[in-house]
């Protein structure tokens, strides 16, 4: 997928990204070309180039976020690309639903199952395909049969809400088979396993390929990719960047290649830290009620301060507790155990607009759901976290011109490319209406800025402007709490660097030394303590979870 | 960008009448071929229908009835904005009409000091009364729709048992009903010809500006909308969504609160068996047609109105009786899917007129194309 004129900087991985290999008898099972598609504010893919060999396990990596559910989404019918062809067979097709993909043979296990609780697991497979072999003794028959042919151990019977993780998993890849299925999509499958039932797991999925199945793999774990996957393709920022093989490939360089080595680089190296403590987090310890009712502990012993002028970086992979400790410091979670100072203040108790007035800036993760109203027009947004206080407020009324001529300021003075403020948030790219939230909070001179993932999805021009940004607010005394899962950035950009895993800080590293493969093998949790250079290269490999 | 700036504006009043008068001439529509096939001319059905509308009479009687249907939509439309069902308005309205009319029956305070001592009492059991299913709602999570509906039973059997003989009730012919309120909590009344304006009407426009006012130039509104937009970004920017779900209710419940108050004040002077019920479902039907907006609403608030007084005379012309309700059904159904309709058509439009506008800037200014193309 490297091509010549690509306009990223994969230039820098050294190890053979295969260009082309060599043809193979019969034509492609999936051949993707040129998928292009956008989304209001954002594209979701663009130029994506995929061909997954019949009868192989193709895994499609890259972080999350990066657009590999949008892309499994179109094969599989649910979103139209706007640009680009869809290939199954040699066969160019259309997909316009669900239904037509599973009518040319391609089937889909969701990553959260679609499985009635209620009822067994025959009558959930045969739920909405009654007219392939009945409900009764015939379709009971056929489930055997492909249970047998795939070593799946299926016991008709049992109501599903009996069943474990794992054995769910299995009825779904079992639903998708009996509808003809002879492509499968697996959407971050082990996501939701032990590794005992993803040894399993890939047992059955090899089992799938021996009699000719093809499946695509969709994972952001390396070590499972590299051990189950035939071919690899990896995506990021919404394209294909790169097509490996898992024999001829480490994970060092998977991990390069997912998180890329962009420009530009975000590199802040003239030390502003000072001694004065602004936030600080002591013990913090938080559990959550999870979707099947236990309750588990999400944040543990928490303990970190971060000093004016200091960027934290919290690198983690998804999911260990980085959302859920942006959340208690900004006041949206109630803590268990721990304190939450801000400038000498304790705000443990205090509400999410108080830590806000005192000068917490947020920058949020999933800027859609937490940081606009994507309906309402550009000024409205700029109210938005900010309505107690100037220039959107005088006493208990709004100001509307106040809010509207700062809101014009700010498209001014951070570049957001909008042909005025009474456009709704919604019709803005990714980059400007990170670009708008950026400003909105910068304007209020906070004294901690918290930036979750500020550069996800968002392009290369707006993303420069935006580590300007946090640069700038460094300079100014402020202390930056950032969360990234794009390693350069975090490296590039912090003072600090702490891994998060489980719910807990477990190590520690130095920028200025740490490279993005070291803390990689830190943040599946294989290296702890300090982390230095040796460190890391004894472990290596160790990002297996 | 100027010129961008005027023509989006344009655009949006082009896209706020689009969207009733296709509603309108949809509901037309629906409704002749409903006539044509109930074998009837709908030609004259139309006509009968504006022919007794523009009696003064009818007039007077549809304003009258409009009263009471603004105030039941603005209590549905409060809730609306905060995405709350409060399918409970009925109950709340009865139950406050009940106790201020038991009150009012009770006592004789001078002149306005009753009434507003009416009105109060009036606002505060419908608050009360919705506030039960504001605070289940945040401590215990059930929907808002469940118990409103329960209280609406549980309101109406409240009222049954104390609306009786030895109660709270007299007995007056086939009726029971409270005791008169003294001549002095009479609200005054516009004398019109041949029968009077409620003088109601006036707090409930000064209800609709109120409304108006406080979700689009206060503080408290911003937040509100807020939560009724996005209820994570609400909360994430400082909003306490469970707080504000309670006061949303209670002020919804307020509102409730006066519905059956012009009744009351202008008219009955009493609670009755016969006191008007079911004006809180036709609150949110209102509220549909009149897309939460004060004057929508008040527009809305007539139009039904005008169908209840001249949908009676059709029956005289030896139309069906039910034929009105079908047309109010139609319009409701109108109304709601042409909003939807441009509503997506208009933020589509205005996606496809940024980029387009974006991309014209970026030609123009070649320095900066490539970062413009890639937000493109």
């Amino acid at each position: 997928m490297a091509k010549d004129n690509h306009p990223r900087g994969e230039c820098a991985i050294n190890a053979a990204p295969t260009i082309s290999r060599p043809a193979k008898p019969g034509p492609a099972a999936v051949e993707l070309r040129g998928i292009t598609k956008r989304f209001p504010g954002v594209v979701a893919n663009h130029d994506i180039d995929l061909t997954v060999r019949r009868g192989t396990v193709h895994a499609l990596c890259g972080e999350n976020g990066a657009g590999k559910s949008t892309l499994m989404k179109i094969l599989y019918g649910m979103q139209k690309p706007d640009e680009g062809t869809i290939t199954l067979d040699g066969e160019q097709a259309a997909l316009g639903t669900p239904a037509d993909a599973i009518a040319r043979g391609i089937g889909m296990v969701h990553q959260h199952f679609m499985l009635a609780d209620n009822l067994t697991v025959l009558e959930n497979v045969v739920l909405g395909a009654e007219k392939l072999h009945g409900i009764a003794g015939k379709a009971r028959a056929k489930i055997m049969e492909i249970s047998d042919a795939y070593g799946l151990s299926i016991r008709p019977d049992v109501l599903v809400e009996d069943l474990g993780v794992a054995d769910r998993q299995r009825v779904e890849i079992l639903k998708v088979l009996y509808r003809g299925a002879r492509t499968l999509i697996l959407d971050e499958p082990t996501a939701v396993l032990v590794p005992q039932e993803v040894d399993a797991l890939f047992d059955n999925l090899r089992e799938l390929k021996s009699e000719g199945l093809t499946v695509i793999f969709i994972s952001h774990k390396l070590g499972e990719v590299l051990s189950v996957a035939d071919d690899i393709t990896v995506i990021r920022r919404g394209t294909t960047v790169a097509s490996v093989e898992p024999s001829k490939t480490t994970p060092k360089q998977l991990a390069e290649l997912m998180v890329g080595s962009e420009l530009p680089s975000p590199e802040t190296r003239e030390s502003t830290v000072t001694d004065t403590p602004m936030l600080g987090v002591a013990d913090l310890r938080l559990s959550a009620t999870d979707s099947d009712g236990v309750v588990r502990t999400v944040l543990d012993g928490i303990t970190f301060t971060i000093h004016k002028g200091e960027v934290l970086g919290v690198a983690g992979v998804e999911g260990n507790g980085q959302a859920e400790l942006v959340e208690a410091i900004i006041g949206t979670r109630t803590l268990d155990a721990g304190t939450v100072t801000l400038d000498g203040q304790d705000l443990s108790g205090a509400s999410t607009r108080k830590r806000r007035e005192d000068g917490i800036g947020y920058v949020p993760e999933d800027r859609h759901r937490h940081g606009l109203l994507l309906e309402a027009p550009l000024w409205e947004n700029r109210i938005l976290g900010h309505v107690t206080e100037r220039p959107n407020s005088k006493g208990r009324l709004l100001d509307l011109a106040g809010a509207r001529k700062d809101t014009e300021r700010i498209v001014a003075e951070y570049d957001v490319r909008t042909p005025g403020i009474e456009v709704t948030a919604a019709s803005l790219s990714g980059g400007n209406q990170q670009k708008l939230i950026v400003g909105r909070e910068m304007s209020h001179h906070p004294k901690l800025l918290i930036a979750a993932h500020p550069t996800r999805g968002v392009d290369v021009g707006a993303q420069a402007q935006i580590w300007e940004q946090i640069r700038a607010a460094r300079r100014e005394g402020l202390a930056v709490l950032l969360i990234s899962a794009d390693l350069d950035e975090l490296i590039g950009l912090s003072d600090t660097l702490r891994v998060m895993y489980r719910g807990r800080l477990v190590a520690d590293a130095d920028p200025a030394t740490i490279t993005p493969e070291e803390l990689g093998s830190a943040m599946t949790g294989a290296a702890s303590g300090h982390l230095t250079a040796e460190d890391a290269d004894t472990r290596e490999g160790g990002d297996r979870e | 960008m100027k010129t961008l700036t005027r023509s989006l504006t344009k655009d949006k009043v082009l896209l706020a009448l689009a969207a009733p008068l296709l509603a309108v001439a949809a509901a037309f529509v629906i409704s002749s071929l409903v006539f044509l096939a109930s074998g009837e001319n709908p030609l004259r059905a139309y006509w009968i229908m504006v022919d007794y509308g523009h009696y003064s009479d009818s007039q007077v009687w549809i304003i009258n009835k409009a009263v009471p249907y603004y105030l039941s939509a603005l209590a549905v439309a409060i809730g609306f904005r905060m995405n709350l069902f409060n399918i409970g308005v009925d109950g709340q309205y009865r139950l406050a009409a009940f106790a201020a009319a038991a009150v009012g029956g009770a006592i004789a305070l001078p002149g306005a000091l009753q009434i507003i001592l009416l009105i109060v009492i009036a606002m505060l059991v419908g608050a009360v009364w919705a506030g039960i299913a504001g605070v289940l709602k945040t401590s215990r999570g059930v929907s808002e729709v469940i118990t409103t509906i329960m209280l609406n039973a549980i309101a109406a059997s409240v009222i049954g048992y104390f609306l009786q003989d030895g109660r709270l009730a007299i007995k007056d012919g086939n009726l029971l009903h409270t005791k008169f309120l003294p001549e002095s909590s009479h609200f005054f009344s516009f004398p019109t010809d041949p029968k009077p304006v409620y003088g109601f009407v006036v707090i409930a426009a000064l209800a609709g500006f109120v409304y108006w006012f406080v979700l689009n130039r206060t503080r408290f509104g911003f937040d509100l909308r807020a939560v009724g937009t996005s209820e994570p970004a609400a909360e994430a920017s400082g909003v306490s969504v469970k707080r504000m779900v309670v006061i949303s209710m209670l002020l919804s419940g307020a509102a409730a609160g006066l519905v059956g108050m012009p009744t009351l004040l202008n008219e009955s002077f009493n609670y009755g068996t016969d006191f008007p019920a079911g004006i809180g479902f036709t609150g949110i039907a209102i509220a549909l047609l009149g897309r939460n907006h004060p004057v929508g609403m008040a527009c809305g608030a007539l139009l039904w109105a005008f169908l209840d007084r001249t949908g009676s005379r059709l029956e005289f012309e030896g139309y069906a009786q039910e034929i009105v309700g079908v047309i109010q059904g139609v319009i409701v159904l109108c109304v709601v899917i042409a909003y939807e309709i441009v509503r997506r058509y208009g933020l589509r439009a205005q996606q496809r007129k940024v980029g387009e506008e974006l991309a014209a800037q970026a030609r123009t200014n070649p320095g900066e194309n490539d970062k413009a193309e890639a937000t493109a």
